[in-house]
């Protein structure tokens, strides 16, 4: 820089200052409370789901708990154990957070609102949260704890297996966009459920839930959770963590949460699409960021509501679940897929709305079922979400 | 059934069960929560929606009390301690002291079964929070109180005649193990 400020100082050095500022910025101003609220809001919407209450004391209806739970661990006596490998223990938990937060920098929050609008978008989003196997691994084997070791073996299979229909899925939705980039992939789409890729065809349509499916299983969610079984393992590859580690674990946990939301809404469901409402850019860039937040964290919320519904499945239930079925099954999918792109778009188009009708009819008969399973309960009615 | 169609029956059963476990949780967002807030946002006493012969901490009703010792023998862990003594001049017996230690008790309510008056009976109150153990001990005789002794033909001073009919109404229920639904009969 030749003058201002920064006098005589070379220009890559203030960037890599101004970067690193950003990302200190966006890491406390939205990701930590986006993954902060999650983890209370989870607390909260499983608490109902099981007919008790939840954190509700910290704040209106609780939703400081986070940060009396994040003060709470960050206070706490940071212990290392003698036993375990004195380089690799402290750092595992760094490793599992960068590969979390480096996915955010591909996320697209609307037309103009990415960090990088990468080439390779999508790949590289496969590619950074990979990272977190190697950090939970590095956990396993670091604590030095039978445990540890086996949480972390379990979590690296799992996730190296559910890599492959995850990225099988991926790649049937880059066939449609015919690119990698994740604005190029949400502008391949319309903002009208008809126009998204989940209602592209029939195909799609399973290709959506096989991908949330595998998503669920890499983010180490219940049901897929063998890696901390609490009945098992005790905690898995955290076991030994305590205190400000063991919170970065937990951290990107919630937050990987709603990367699994972003990228399904990107992939799947029109991403920031709105329909053409308004010119203003400052306006639309609202309602396009709007738009795919809740969209985003509509998944979220189905991801927490299948964590309440659904046990914990068994090693080799899990083995069986991804490699005897999710794999054929996408593979079906994709193949179904590029069959549906030889064909005309007119006669696409009636495959799409007839995916479109099923998908509302099942929605339909859902809260049919839902309301079936309230009547046959007979219980107090309680709609409001405070209490 | 075919290879292929167990295949695909697995994933039908897959999807049909996830579809109803999800729509029975869905269901309970709409439930009201079974937990009890205690001890605040709760509109009545704790103590008033508690179950009938509920067994919360012993209380001894020391105007009705004869002084038999029978609960102090009947208590399998010795948690009740009576101590009594004889006034020489009027011939007046007297508690020195009648402690329950709570610590101790574990509930199971013998004592009041075989209390004559139903004089020892299990109170609603559960809320035994102390800073040490000295203070989980109830004294039921700060004060040196004289026994109690029944009266031929039924209790006449008007005071003491409400508190016999509390505990001989404590003892036809508690007592009897169905409650007193036998004797109705």
């Amino acid at each position: 820089m030749k003058d201002g400020a920064f006098a005589g100082v070379p220009p890559q050095v203030v960037y890599a200052i101004g970067m690193v500022l950003t990302a200190l910025v966006v890491l406390s101003v939205f990701v930590a409370p986006l993954a902060g609220v999650t983890s209370w809001l989870e607390r909260r919407v499983w608490a109902r789901m099981q007919s008790r209450v939840g954190p509700n004391r910290v704040g209106p209806q609780g939703i400081l708990q986070w940060l009396a739970d994040g003060i709470k661990n960050i206070m706490k006596e940071d212990i290392i154990p003698t036993a375990a490998d004195q380089k690799l223990f402290p750092l595992a938990p760094y490793v599992v957070f960068m590969g979390f937060l480096c996915s955010f920098v591909v996320i697209p929050f609307g037309a103009n609102l990415i960090v990088a609008d990468l080439n390779i978008g999508i790949l590289y989003l496969l590619a950074v949260t990979s990272l977190v196997v190697v950090g939970i691994l590095m956990a396993g084997w670091s604590s030095n704890n039978k445990w540890s070791l086996l949480g972390g073996m379990r979590s690296a299979a799992q996730i190296v297996s559910y890599e492959i229909p995850a990225g099988l899925s991926v790649l049937t939705i880059v066939f449609l966009a015919g690119t990698l980039s994740m604005q190029g992939i949400i502008k391949a789409q319309g903002w009208g459920p008809w126009d998204w890729f989940m209602f592209h065809n029939p195909f799609t349509f399973c290709t959506f839930f096989l991908f949330f499916t595998a998503a669920l299983a890499e983010g180490n969610r219940t049901p897929f959770d063998i890696p901390e079984a609490e009945s098992e393992l005790v905690a898995g590859y955290v076991t030994e963590y305590s205190g400000m580690r063991f919170l970065f674990f937990f951290f990107a946990e919630w937050g990987n949460l709603y990367v699994i939301g972003a990228v399904a809404t990107t992939l799947f469901m029109g991403g920031w699409q709105v329909p053409p409402v308004t010119d203003n850019p400052v306006l639309l860039a609202i309602l396009q960021f709007v738009t795919f937040f809740l969209k985003a964290y509509f998944w979220v919320f189905v991801a927490m509501w299948i964590r309440a519904t659904l046990p914990r499945v068994r090693v080799d239930q899990l083995m069986a679940l991804c490699w005897k079925y999710m794999v054929p099954l996408s593979f079906i999918c994709m193949l179904g897929t590029i069959g549906f792109m030889f064909m005309s778009d007119q006669g696409r188009r009636i495959f799409g709305a007839l995916t479109l009708g099923f998908a509302i009819a099942t929605i339909i008969n859902f809260f049919r079922r839902v309301g079936f399973q309230f009547r046959s309960a007979k219980p107090e009615f309680y709609w409001k979400p405070q209490i | 059934m075919g290879v292929v169609a167990s295949y695909l029956n697995d994933i039908k059963d897959a999807v049909s069960s996830t579809f109803e476990g999800m729509s029975i949780t869905f269901s309970h967002l709409m439930r009201k929560p079974m937990t009890i807030q205690y001890p605040d946002k709760i509109p009545v006493p704790i103590q008033d929606t508690l179950p009938h012969r509920y067994r919360g901490i012993l209380e001894v009703d020391m105007d009705i009390c004869t002084g038999c010792l029978a609960c102090e023998r009947d208590c399998p862990i010795t948690c009740i301690t009576i101590g009594i003594d004889m006034n020489k001049e009027t011939k007046q017996r007297y508690f020195t002291h009648f402690d329950i230690d709570i610590c101790k008790c574990m509930y199971c309510g013998l004592c009041s079964e075989s209390c004559p008056t139903g004089a020892i009976r299990h109170s609603s109150e559960f809320e035994g929070a102390s800073y040490n153990p000295a203070g989980l001990v109830r004294h039921f005789a700060p004060q040196a109180v004289n026994l109690y002794k029944p009266k031929k033909g039924g209790e006449t001073e008007p005071k003491l005649i409400t508190k016999v009919d509390i505990g001989q109404a404590y003892m036809d229920e508690f007592a009897t193990p169905d409650g007193g639904a036998a004797e109705e009969k």
